[in-house]
């Protein structure tokens, strides 16, 4: 059943030169997901505030649920369940004042009340936490807890936006459980979302571009017109990173990245292959044809990757090598109260290296990475950057370290120029190497077009790019990266680990949290943190191996994630 | 499909007590607040001089002159302190003294022999005019006082005078000490009506709850008064703190009734919430609502409400503007209401006033409170 | 030296967002430019346009001539007759007028016998500072009416009043607020903008960044404060120019000592402003605690009413208010021509406030942040 219909509908932004919506027609239908895929600035969200009845449309007609949205909002309100992408959370109610917040504003009372309580509690396992506040609750469960709000009602149509950011692998996978769930009951959810696996795994698929629709239709459509062009280069010896960037140079390749032991590379033409002999790979390398992902699809539709180039480590110098580890955590401890956030957590991590700290929401990542960069006193044990404890050190000691925060943190009412120049000024740059630095990173990171903007305005995309522009700019010998891709599209994703790989050939030390788990391939070492521990410290691929299991000989590093997870908590 | 639902309402008053609660700057204005304004006004502001700081120079030898000077120390008005005119000159420039009285060397002659009459010159401080007109006005009663007694020892005819009495009526000891009532309630219920609830809105909006609620069946007018009504009981709370604390602690008197004092106190709220909603609507960031309301809620309550500066002084186009300022009928009413009782012809055109005002705020209010994210 | 690129850094940084769009701007002029026409318009306890109202029992010939001489007084524009006794009680209940002048029916008759006659002011206590004057002014009238009567009648007075105002022949209350106002101003925009810029960076997540940077707490706060201050000082620049050259106030200091000065003062309030938003964790929390100085301190400055008319304890507390003080020099430095040596001595409490509250704000900044 049609649950929504949108014919040449279009939105334009007064200040905005291009408009967010460009006469966009389509449909979603009931009892299946549906996602809205694409880049940052889409339009996603847009499209999604526009079946809310929460904007209106310029031109065009969306019938939702057999209505007008502007005109029948009232009607519609009842029957539609909206999570935003901030979750819409009162951080200083508890969870049960939340719930019940949004059970009244939805007439949902008596034993109806109770009975979808329990079961939404149940559903999203927050049914111990009911008296914690929200704003004390982790990236994970808030979303579980938006998400039980827009349920309350049982409404016909779910409308979720990008709810898979900042979540960990296994609240995604039970997030998706509970929507399929929910999608079986006969609703119709719409899922945006600009993680091409999550589009992936959806019954139905409507691809944006820059407010244009580029593809509608089950995702299988569109992979399929890649047969032949994925594929897999296996038995590569030596540092993959470099083979990589060695393979995405060639003309023939499209798009590529790390998975697992094997490099994955998209070809412009199925039967045309490069030369396997420029990896200089001491193995033998050979092809092998794999399945299309939608991911694939989506990177061909949009022209290709972004190469494997890196502008802005081109420009930086090599850093001299040093023999002693540059980071290092000695028994490290945060209390808070009588809760261990980080619980007796040590590591070293080398020169040149980059050192993933994986973990599920809440696990104590952020407040192990806040105490390496001098942010959080430790309760006890040692956190040390090249030598020196940044909570005491002298603020120069700082300035070989680059840090960009999970949450976008730079000057929002300051255009992208006066935000470079402000981080470039605080570390110290002026004249002519200021000026210098600064059109490095507008053309390390196409900064041209939006040089004028607020910073607020612009996509996360481009917002992303800002911050580690501006983490980058003095040249740090030290990079603390906390969930830098969180929300970003594939494309923009590959480019900064561009960046990152090629800044790691020149010698720079890289410390990163992340939720992507093919992301995690690219890490020299991982730590994984569970309940404020280190419970695995080790390579990707030793990581994976550890849990081969009969029934999973080749886990990717997603299963190795959730196992070992999983092992923890059933000990 | 009903406008209002008293669940919804209910359920969303619930959640903006607990907010309430649960951040100590609101308990902060709503309690602490009246207290600290009640002992500012009560002890702070006070206009009614009891004792200046006034020198004298008496730079004649005469008996005239020492009389004349002994009978001004003598008064209980002044704090008299003796000097020449340099150290006079120099205690008045760093405001030591408030002014002084100068007799100079020929004044007890001229008083013995005449012609002209002797100059008692006074030197004020023109930096504070009111303290400059009180300190005048009083060395001018002494004087009179002395005149009379001076007749009188001469056996000199009295010189016809008048026998004033001035009667001070609804207050008759004439204690400023009244403006505690208008000004604390005036600014207790501009604090909590216009500025907390324009920083609350702001907030909504900026965290993303608002999307939220948008997205939600609440309606207009559900929305609206959940906002209204959590801290329209906030701000009666607080007003009734002063006004009994006034009452019981200060001895203000209250000739007026309760049921008058709700009144014009209720409708002076509404339009303050009015205010507070329609410029964090219009703003919709807490930075900028919290400039906007000091400057156009707080400062006219302070400056243009008559409970500290006389509306009847201003220049006309001033005085036009606060006709338009809800607390100018705030502050005549409580005068009105605590002192002289209630007193109709003064109350009714007030209370309908501010109800006007009220109704025009909260109207603006409905009109650009949307129901969506953009126009 | 380079400490001082990445100050003018930040300098230039928290200049760009406090005017960053035109709303920001507009707040950061438009207040400014309202209080000017406003405050030294309205603020003034003098009584002038008010309306008296006289019951004369008296058909002589003195009441009638002073009756006359009232109306013709600029304090009292419209006179009401009234007629009888009972319509006092009206007169007085509806504010019709700020007091009732009441001549028994023998004034003239006593008067003219050189008898002191019998008359009442009834008047406002709901309004009692505004009726003392107007009683003040009624009081003048007639005491001139009969001092000139008895000169007509050969009776010399032995002596004479003869006021002579000092720094302000005209007893013009603008050239009291104008002064006051540069304070009010600086003190309104430095405490809120301080307080709530450090707000805002933390709920914005920008602090963090800043303070992983080699930026120290303190090049953080000089930042703001250099901005802030920057801000301030055009403000005020505006109200002295508004003072000099629209309202005609004689500025008879040096412009230099009030600029002086407004540092000193300036500091004492930033220190104030971080020290606020060091103890609070939002936006609302930081404006609110803001609010919660601000307005005590302003009432409590002198402006509202004189400190010395405060019990003992109370103006010994005001010692501590940066606000009482500042108003004073500069009103001192405006009108009165102040001294370099009267501006250090009253100034020491600003310098001693602004390193108390600056070196708290840093430690605090420090523990937290370091």
């Amino acid at each position: 059943m049609q649950a929504v219909a949108m014919e040449h509908v279009s939105k334009h932004f007064s200040g905005m030169t291009q408009p967010a919506l460009n006469a966009l027609s389509g449909t979603i239908c009931s009892g299946i997901i549906t996602g809205i895929a694409g880049p940052d600035g889409a339009g996603k969200t847009t499209m999604l505030r526009i079946m809310a009845g929460l904007l209106v449309p310029d031109t065009g007609t969306m019938t939702v649920l057999g209505h007008n949205p502007v005109t029948d909002s009232a009607l519609l309100r009842h029957r539609i369940g909206y999570m935003p992408q901030k979750f819409g959370l009162y951080e200083d109610l508890s969870v049960l004042e939340n719930l019940t917040l949004h059970a009244d504003l939805r007439d949902v009372r008596g034993m109806a009340r109770d009975k979808r309580f329990a079961e939404l509690l149940s559903f999203t396992a927050l049914a111990p936490f009911t008296s914690r506040l929200a704003g004390k609750l982790s990236g994970g469960m808030k979303q579980k807890l938006g998400l039980a709000c827009a349920l309350l009602g049982t409404p016909e149509l779910l409308l979720l936006d990008e709810p898979g950011v900042g979540v960990d692998p296994i609240s995604r996978r039970e997030l998706w459980k509970m929507v399929q769930d929910l999608a079986g009951q006969g609703i119709a959810v719409v899922w945006s979302t600009s993680y091409l696996d999550e589009a992936e795994a959806c019954h139905s698929v409507l691809l944006l571009s820059q407010g244009s629709l580029l593809f509608a239709g089950p995702p299988h459509d569109l992979t399929q017109r890649l047969a032949g062009r994925s594929q897999h280069v296996r038995g590569v010896t030596g540092r993959l990173r470099q083979s990589l960037t060695v393979m995405l140079r060639q003309p023939e390749v499209c798009d590529g990245t790390i998975q697992g032991r094997n490099l994955r590379i998209i070809l412009k033409d199925a039967t045309i292959r490069p030369d396997l002999a420029v990896l200089d790979s001491a193995g033998s390398p050979s092809w092998a044809t794999v399945t299309p992902r939608f991911e694939d699809a989506f990177i061909d539709l949009l022209g290709g990757g972004p190469g494997g180039e890196s502008a802005l480590a081109q420009a930086m110098p090599m850093r001299t090598a040093q023999n002693k580890p540059l980071i290092v955590a000695e028994n490290l401890t945060k209390m808070f109260g009588t809760f261990a956030a980080t619980d007796n957590v040590s590591f070293a991590v080398r020169q040149g290296e980059i050192f993933g700290l994986l973990g599920p929401n809440g696990a104590g990542k952020s407040t192990t990475f806040k105490m390496m960069c001098g942010l959080l006193q430790p309760s006890s044990g040692k956190a040390e950057v090249l030598g020196i404890d940044l909570r005491r050190s002298p603020a120069q000691a700082r300035q070989h370290l680059g840090y960009m925060a999970q949450k976008f943190s730079l000057y929002g009412k300051l255009t992208v120029r006066q935000n470079l120049h402000f981080f470039s000024g605080a570390y110290g740059l002026f004249g002519s190497r200021q000026r210098q630095a600064v059109d490095n990173m507008i053309h390390a990171f196409h900064l041209d077009p939006v040089l004028g903007s607020r910073t607020d305005d612009l996509s996360l995309g481009y917002k992303q790019r800002i911050a580690l522009a501006c983490a980058t700019m003095h040249e740090p010998d030290i990079l603390f990266l906390d969930e830098p891709t969180s929300g970003v599209d594939p494309i923009t994703r590959r480019e900064f680990w561009n960046h990152i790989n090629a800044m790691v050939e020149k010698g720079v030390t890289i410390m990163v949290t992340t939720h992507f788990m093919d992301e995690a391939e690219y890490c020299d070492r991982i730590g994984l943190v569970y309940q404020g521990r280190l419970i695995a410290l080790a390579p990707p691929d030793d990581l994976k191996s550890q849990t081969a299991t009969q029934e999973i000989p080749d886990p990717t590093m997603e299963d190795a994630f959730i196992e070992l997870i999983y092992q923890q908590a059933h000990i | 499909m009903t406008m209002l639902s008293w669940r919804r309402l209910r359920a969303l008053c619930i959640k903006e007590t607990y907010q309430i609660l649960r951040d100590p700057s609101s308990g902060i204005m709503a309690f602490i607040l009246p207290m600290l304004l009640l002992v500012i006004f009560g002890y702070g502001i006070n206009l009614d001089a009891t004792s200046m700081r006034l020198g004298l120079c008496n730079e004649s030898t005469g008996q005239p002159a020492a009389a004349f000077a002994a009978h001004l120390t003598g008064t209980p008005y002044f704090e008299i302190q003796a000097g020449t005119r340099p150290q006079l000159d120099a205690l008045l420039a760093d405001g030591t003294i408030r002014g002084y009285v100068l007799l100079a060397s020929d004044f007890s002659r001229l008083v013995q022999n005449g012609p002209d009459p002797a100059p008692i010159q006074i030197v004020t401080d023109g930096t504070e005019p009111n303290i400059a007109t009180f300190l005048a006005a009083f060395i001018h009663n002494t004087w009179a006082i002395w005149n009379e007694s001076q007749a009188r020892a001469q056996g000199l005819a009295l010189a016809p005078g008048t026998d004033i009495q001035a009667r001070y009526w609804y207050n008759p000891a004439a204690i400023s000490r009244h403006y505690l009532i208008p000004g604390s309630i005036t600014i207790i219920m501009t604090v909590i009506g216009a500025m907390l609830t324009s920083l609350v809105v702001a907030r909504e909006w900026e965290r993303g709850t608002m999307e939220a609620l948008l997205s939600s069946p609440v309606t207009r007018a559900e929305l609206l008064l959940s906002k209204l009504l959590p801290y329209f009981v906030l701000g009666m709370i607080s007003m009734g703190i002063v006004a009994a604390s006034a009452v019981f602690f200060m001895n203000v008197p209250f000739h007026g009734s309760i049921p008058a004092l709700l009144l014009v106190t209720s409708l002076f709220l509404l339009s303050m919430l009015g205010l507070g909603l329609l410029i964090s609507s219009a703003m919709r960031n807490q930075f900028d609502s919290a400039q906007t309301t000091l400057n156009i809620a707080f400062l006219p309550a302070v400056m243009l409400s008559g409970a500290f500066f006389v509306i009847d002084s201003m220049p006309a186009p001033i005085r036009a503007i606060t006709y338009l300022l809800p607390p100018r009928y705030l502050v005549s009413s409580l005068q009105t209401i605590f002192l002289a009782g209630d007193i109709w012809t003064i109350l009714l055109p007030n209370t309908l006033f501010l109800a006007g005002t009220s109704i025009l705020f909260l109207l603006l209010t409905v009109r650009a409170t949307r129901r969506r994210l953009d126009g | 030296m380079i400490w001082l690129y990445r100050i003018s850094a930040l300098i230039r940084k928290e200049l760009q967002i406090l005017l960053a769009d035109r709303q920001s701007r507009q707040l950061v002029i438009i207040p400014v430019i309202l209080q000017i026409i406003i405050f030294p318009l309205a603020v003034t306890l003098d009584v002038k346009n008010t309306t008296l109202a006289i019951l004369n029992e008296d058909s002589g010939q003195v009441s009638h001539e002073l009756s006359a001489r009232f109306a013709a007084a600029s304090a009292f524009t419209t006179i009401i007759h009234l007629t009888g006794a009972a319509q006092i009680q009206q007169v007085m209940d509806n504010q019709d007028a700020i007091a009732v002048v009441w001549f028994a029916q023998d004034f003239s008759a006593k008067a003219e016998h050189g008898l002191p006659g019998s008359m009442q002011i009834i008047l406002d206590g709901r309004r009692s500072n505004s009726s003392q004057i107007a009683a003040t002014y009624v009081q003048d009238i007639v005491n001139t009416y009969f001092m000139q009567a008895q000169q007509t009648q050969g009776q010399a007075p032995q002596t004479q009043l003869v006021i002579h105002n000092r720094y302000n022949p005209n007893l013009d209350y603008q050239w009291f607020i104008l002064p006051s106002l540069i304070a009010l101003i600086l003190t309104v925009s430095a405490l809120i903008l301080t307080a709530l810029s450090v707000a805002r960076e933390r709920e914005q997540g920008t602090l963090e960044q800043l303070l992983v940077s080699p930026l120290t707490p303190e090049m953080i706060m000089i930042g703001k404060a250099v901005a802030v201050l920057v801000v301030g000082m055009f403000q005020a620049s505006v109200i002295i120019a508004a003072a000099v050259f629209v309202y005609k106030v004689p500025l008879a200091g040096s412009l230099a000592l009030i600029y002086a000065s407004a540092v000193l003062y300036f500091l004492a309030l930033v220190g104030i402003g971080f020290l606020i938003s060091a103890v609070c964790a939002t936006q609302q929390q930081a404006f609110l605690g803001a609010f919660a100085f601000m307005m005590p301190a302003i009432l409590l400055s002198g402006i509202a009413s004189p400190i010395e008319n405060m019990p003992q304890w109370m103006q010994t507390m005001t010692w501590i208010n940066p606000v009482r003080h500042f108003m004073f020099i500069v009103k001192s430095i405006f009108l009165k021509d102040a001294s370099i040596g009267f501006v250090i001595t009253h100034s020491l409490p600003l310098v001693l406030t602004g390193a108390i509250t600056l070196s708290l704000a840093v430690y605090r900044y420090r523990k937290r942040f370091g």
